[in-house]
């Protein structure tokens, strides 16, 4: 199957190659198409050599060292272009004899392998496909659709499933997702609002989560050596890996969620604080409220709470269409608040008018 | 030609013959439409492709294909009949994607949606041991009553609890569609009452009724660019500036800000809000490290919606004012 292999085939059929007519550009990527079917065809490892004797576009006089070194330079960037579009070029030595390297693509590894989705399931494909509101990986998304579509999958571009996530994430996602892919440490800037400056913190990531929404990453803190989330929109600048792949080993079957979950999940709301509110205001307290007792004068409310001092928040920004009767904690901590808020801006009305 | 232009087409070209011979006779303006790139893109392409093969190069090697009017069919393929593996980047994409439908409260079809799911992700292998979790709690009875109303077309009425201005209102509406954004469920309709095009967060919607008539949406409508978040304010709206002790930052993450200045210990913010009443609710709310330092309206309407409330706790609740205690819920 490679008796070709080192005879000077550069023949072209019929001069049906155009490269001369489309110019450069045109040519490389008839050069890279050649390459890529080359290498998928042969069974042994192609050495620089041979393929430079064999793939169009790398004619050169190998005794020449200007045009050699041109020419390695070429077979160099090429094969990068190769890697980066994921083709799996494959490097060894044809025999125990040879010394130099040599190249080939194995099919099982280069072919995507059969999928074979029924037409709801390419239909739901095509819809995750374009929900990407973020360019790099809604282009990711629509390269990898066309692969699909490649191996036969038809997608039904009218599909709707009635109810569609636009889904959208922060400049941390790429790297961190790839770093706990390959299992690398990171470190990055992390702002928290409560504090006055951003620091710097090393990760061995997990995982990321999106929960509620908002993005984080779950992993083993080196400095707090303990489990730690971070929210992804508060990481500031690059997030660097800082070693090798396999760096470390995540626990097993951990439940990333949970993790996360446990600091954002809804407060337990226990407490029940009664208020009364002017009749026609304060629709949004009463869409709360488990209890409402229409009066004359005033509604009586019962309301759920976790935290009374949040509680406290919350009616206070109704001023006097509500009043708190009870528990005392809740009154006190209204009352208190009303007062630091009157002082303060009473000052501030005279200084400012 | 840049080279990710040139990795693009590589790319393209390297797809195009499987993709071909899995469509045998395939009309070139159809293929072009489902590749995304123009007919003559397209033309040129297998041009190139058609000087590629095999070495030898000779007639029996090169990639082959057979024209008859407008329609292509590849009869050689020089041994590239599978498109590709799907990167590291692509199975991440779509499995993510995927993991977000599968995971939306209402979504219709979720078995579908999980099959392909499990299908992808078993294609894309090691890959995909993309360590990505997603929860999306949300009341999924809610969201797909009115994804069955949006679908059946007609108009609703609806009641809807505007937080701006802290009312319960009743409104006919067209809705357009139902969609999830920063894990939140939207109604997006035309609305009768505002005259234009506006989205009604599901919890927010206290009840809905479908009406007799179908559901019409002015030509003018025009859906919402959520690419860059729900609230997107606009430079016409009132502009408030506070003075937040360290406790109040977090506004800074939950509100789009325009100005956040660092005063040592406080920082001065400045956010656009859509209605005053709003916000003097919300400064008030915020807690007592909280000072408005403009608009002068704003402050003084806290201080003296703050003095009137303390005016109210100093007044003994009249007799009668509180309706019979322990009475249940209406």
């Amino acid at each position: 199957m490679v008796a070709w292999v080192g005879t000077s085939a550069r023949v072209r059929a019929g001069g049906r190659s155009a490269a001369s007519v489309y110019g450069v550009s045109r040519s490389r990527t008839e050069r890279l198409v050649n390459l890529v079917i080359c290498l998928l065809s042969t069974r042994r490892f192609l050495t620089a050599a041979q393929i430079a004797a064999t793939v169009p576009g790398y004619e050169h006089d190998p005794d020449d060292a200007r045009e050699h070194e041109a020419f390695q330079r070429k077979f160099e960037r090429d094969k990068a272009e190769l890697r980066e579009l994921g083709v799996p070029l494959e490097t060894g030595t044809a025999s125990a004899f040879d010394t130099e390297p040599g190249y080939r693509i194995a099919r099982r590894e280069y072919a995507l392998p059969d999928i074979p989705l029924k037409p709801d399931e390419a239909a739901a494909v095509g819809i995750a496909a374009r929900l990407w509101q973020h360019a790099g990986l809604a282009a990711a998304a629509s390269s990898g659709l066309a692969k699909l579509r490649a191996a036969g999958v038809d997608v039904d571009p009218q599909a709707t499933l009635g109810l569609e996530p636009m889904v959208t994430v922060d400049p941390a996602f790429a790297p961190l997702t790839a770093a706990a892919r390959d299992r690398r440490e990171v470190r990055f800037d992390y702002r928290v609002p409560d504090q006055d400056a951003p620091t710097r913190r090393r990760l061995q990531p997990w995982g990321v989560v999106c929960w509620r929404g908002r993005w984080y990453v779950v992993g083993h803190d080196l400095d707090r050596d303990a489990t730690r989330c971070f929210r992804l929109s508060r990481v500031v600048g690059p997030v660097r890996s800082t070693g090798g792949a396999g760096a470390y080993q995540p626990p097993a079957g951990v439940d990333l969620i949970s993790h996360v979950a446990r600091w954002s999940g809804p407060a337990e709301r226990a407490g029940r604080a009664t208020v009364l509110v002017t009749p026609g205001r304060a629709a949004g307290l009463r869409r709360s409220a488990v209890e409402v007792t229409a009066g004359p004068e005033a509604d009586r409310l019962v309301l759920p709470y976790g935290d009374a001092e949040s509680l406290a928040g919350h009616l206070v920004g109704y001023g006097p269409d509500v009043r708190v009767l009870d528990p005392p904690e809740v009154r006190e901590a209204v009352i208190q608040r009303l007062k630091e808020i009157a002082t303060r801006h009473d000052t501030l009305a005279v200084v400012v008018r | 030609m840049s080279s990710r232009t040139s990795a693009d087409r590589l790319a393209r070209l390297l797809n195009l013959v499987p993709y071909l011979l899995a469509r045998p006779g395939i009309e070139i303006a159809e293929a072009a439409g489902d590749l995304g790139v123009t007919e003559r893109q397209l033309r040129e392409d297998l041009e190139l492709l058609w000087v590629c093969g095999l070495p030898g190069y000779g007639p029996g090697d090169l990639i082959d294909m057979a024209f008859d009017g407008d329609r292509v069919t590849i009869t050689y393929d020089a041994g590239i009949d599978r498109p590709l593996r799907l990167t590291p980047d692509e199975a991440l994409a779509l499995v993510v994607a995927l993991r977000m439908l599968a995971e939306t409260p209402g979504v219709a079809n979720r078995e579908a949606v999980e099959r392909a799911l499990a299908k992808i992700e078993d294609a894309a292998g090691d890959l995909v041991a993309a360590p990505v979790e997603v929860r999306l709690p949300g009341d999924t009875g809610r969201v797909e009553q009115l994804r069955a109303a949006v679908e059946g077309g007609r108009a609703l009425r609806i009641t809807y609890y505007t937080v701006a201005r802290d009312e319960t209102t009743e409104r006919v509406v067209d809705p357009l569609r139902v969609l999830m954004v920063g894990g939140r469920t939207y109604v997006e309709a035309w609305c009768r009452r505002a005259e234009a095009v506006r989205l009604f967060r599901a919890d927010r919607i206290d009840a809905v009724a479908e009406l007799d008539e179908p559901a019409v949406v002015p030509p003018q409508a025009r859906r919402h660019d959520l690419s860059a978040g729900v609230f997107r304010p606009s430079p016409d709206l009132p502009l408030i500036t506070l003075r937040i002790g360290r406790g109040e930052r977090w506004i800074t993450e939950y509100y789009p800000c325009e100005r956040v200045e660092s005063d040592g210990e406080r920082w001065v913010v400045s956010l656009r809000v859509t209605d005053l009443g709003w916000a003097r609710r919300f400064v008030l709310g915020l807690g007592p490290d909280v000072t408005v330092l403009a608009p002068a309206e704003l402050a003084g309407q806290v201080r003296d919606t703050a003095v009137a409330a303390l005016d109210a706790y100093a007044t003994p609740v009249p007799t009668g004012a509180d309706p019979a205690p322990a009475v249940g819920r209406q």
